[in-house]
């Protein structure tokens, strides 16, 4: 428990708050390339998972179902540490593309998946009123299937954000900025401080983003939904 | 392990077979067998943690909330901060790795062992109790059985991402087949990388298999029917849906 005190003594000393090593300094380098990973996840993923779910006639959808929640699983499987490594190790790239890489691949999936679940599970009824008033598969599926499936859209945005916060941290192991510096350089010496203090940092970040996407889904999910 | 005078070059392959060759009987195998002690350890103590408080939550209403949102912000945290707090209190040992994927474990199952038992339908319960039935012999007889199938599938996510958060402890010197990570950026040298990721996801999905067909022994009932709609599956990989940090 000691070690806990002296962990937030560190966060009192003034130096920590100064310079490119300094916690505001850090704290917004991280949140940048979390942000960035995640502007280019959703760029990726939300179209795509839209798009799938809202096909469903033909003999693909059946298999598009089977590879889009597969990817999900195999996501889960791979160790983000070993990916993040071997991509800085083969690519000659600056520094951050060989890191966004890994961090979008591992990201992509949540995303994809429950924007596909959110929109194919929008009962049937529901998309024939919705044609039956003169609506375009492209009206039915911004009108109708993206509101209901809202809930779940931000679900799925919530975890890829909060494992691109992760993943993010871990990526300081290969040259990255951010909130991972203080637990790496830490740990290489061997101070106990440091290390503490940055997951502490960590742990803040992850539970406001928690709150802030519990805030996003008041903003954006229709009454109509959220009452059922 | 012994540094080899290696210095990557436009001809050297992606993967050097006689340095898996030197290094499988020691050095891989030891990370792949604490591999296998730091992953499964916290599942079945996510396991053992996870019943009891999920039939409580399932019996007291007002509890369950609380846990709900007590482990949906927990589950939120990175894996590599829980570690690195969990070192105050454990020192570098493998309960640093072990306590927070327990945690993590729990996390997941909890919800599915409350819903499992709330799906029961009420006339299966006035069934148990009219064939006198105690509410003991009800919940371990008919409740638990039922909830098995929504149960293992918490179970399936938590093992398949405890497998590969486990690695992510190299970061701090605890982290089986994540050491191969380590060792390889240090030196410069994809193989032990490419193997250690090759034998996370293999160990990974045999596991996933292995509690599939466990699923299938404990549950006869289920067998022979029709298998639910894809997009029912997938609403279910969405609910549990997390991973990796």
């Amino acid at each position: 428990m000691n070690a806990i005190w002296s962990a937030l003594e560190w966060f009192t000393f003034s130096q920590q708050w100064r310079g490119p090593d300094g916690i505001p300094s850090r704290v917004v380098e991280h949140v940048w390339y979390s942000l960035l990973g995640f502007v280019i996840t959703v760029l990726i993923a939300l179209p795509a998972g839209l798009v799938l779910g809202h096909v469903r006639r033909g003999r693909l959808a059946g298999l598009t179902g089977f590879l889009v929640t597969s990817s999900a699983n195999a996501a889960r499987a791979l160790p983000t540490l070993g990916l993040l490594i071997l991509a800085v190790i083969l690519t000659s790239a600056g520094d951050l593309v060989p890191i966004l890489i890994p961090l979008v691949v591992l990201a992509v999936p949540p995303v994809l998946v429950n924007a596909y679940a959110g929109v194919q599970q929008v009962e049937p009824g529901l998309r024939d009123a919705a044609e039956g008033m003169g609506m375009r598969g492209r009206q039915v599926l911004l009108r109708v299937e993206l509101p209901v499936a809202m809930p779940l859209i931000l679900l799925g945005m919530r975890t890829a954000m909060i494992q691109i916060i992760s993943t993010a941290t871990i990526a300081a192991y290969v040259g990255l900025g951010g909130l991972g510096r203080y637990i790496v350089d830490g740990y290489a010496r061997q101070d106990y401080d440091s290390m503490a203090g940055g997951a502490i940092l960590v742990i803040a970040l992850a539970v406001v983003t928690q709150f802030a996407f519990a805030g996003a889904s008041r903003l954006t999910v229709s009454p109509g939904v959220r009452a059922r | 392990m012994s540094p080899s005078a290696f210095a990557p070059g436009d001809d050297e392959p992606l993967i050097r077979w006689d340095w898996i060759e030197r290094n499988l009987g020691d050095d891989i195998a030891e990370a792949f067998q604490e591999h296998l002690i730091l992953s499964f350890t916290p599942i079945l103590l996510g396991l053992a943690i996870a019943l009891p408080l999920g039939i409580a939550c399932a019996r007291w209403r007002r509890l369950y909330p609380v846990v709900l949102a007590a482990t949906s912000v927990l589950y939120a945290v990175p894996a590599i901060a829980l570690f690195v707090v969990l070192v105050a209190f454990t020192g570098l040992t493998y309960s640093t790795v072990i306590y927070p994927l327990a945690l993590y474990t729990l996390s997941v199952l909890v919800p599915g062992v409350v819903d499992g038992l709330r799906s029961v339908p009420d006339h299966v319960r006035q069934s148990a109790d009219a064939m006198g039935f105690g509410p003991l012999r009800r919940l371990v007889q008919v409740e638990l059985p039922l909830a098995i199938p929504v149960v293992m599938a918490g179970l399936r996510v938590a093992t398949v991402s405890n497998i590969s958060l486990v690695s992510v402890g190299s970061l701090i010197g605890i982290g089986g087949l994540g050491e191969l990570f380590t060792t390889g950026l240090q030196r410069d040298f994809p193989t032990p990388i490419i193997v250690g990721i090759a034998l996370i996801i293999a160990l990974a999905l045999v596991s996933d298999v292995l509690l599939l067909l466990v699923q299938r022994l404990l549950t006869p009932w289920e067998r022979g029917r029709v298998s639910r709609r894809p997009e029912r599956a997938a609403a279910e990989a969405v609910t549990v849906a997390g991973g990796e940090r």
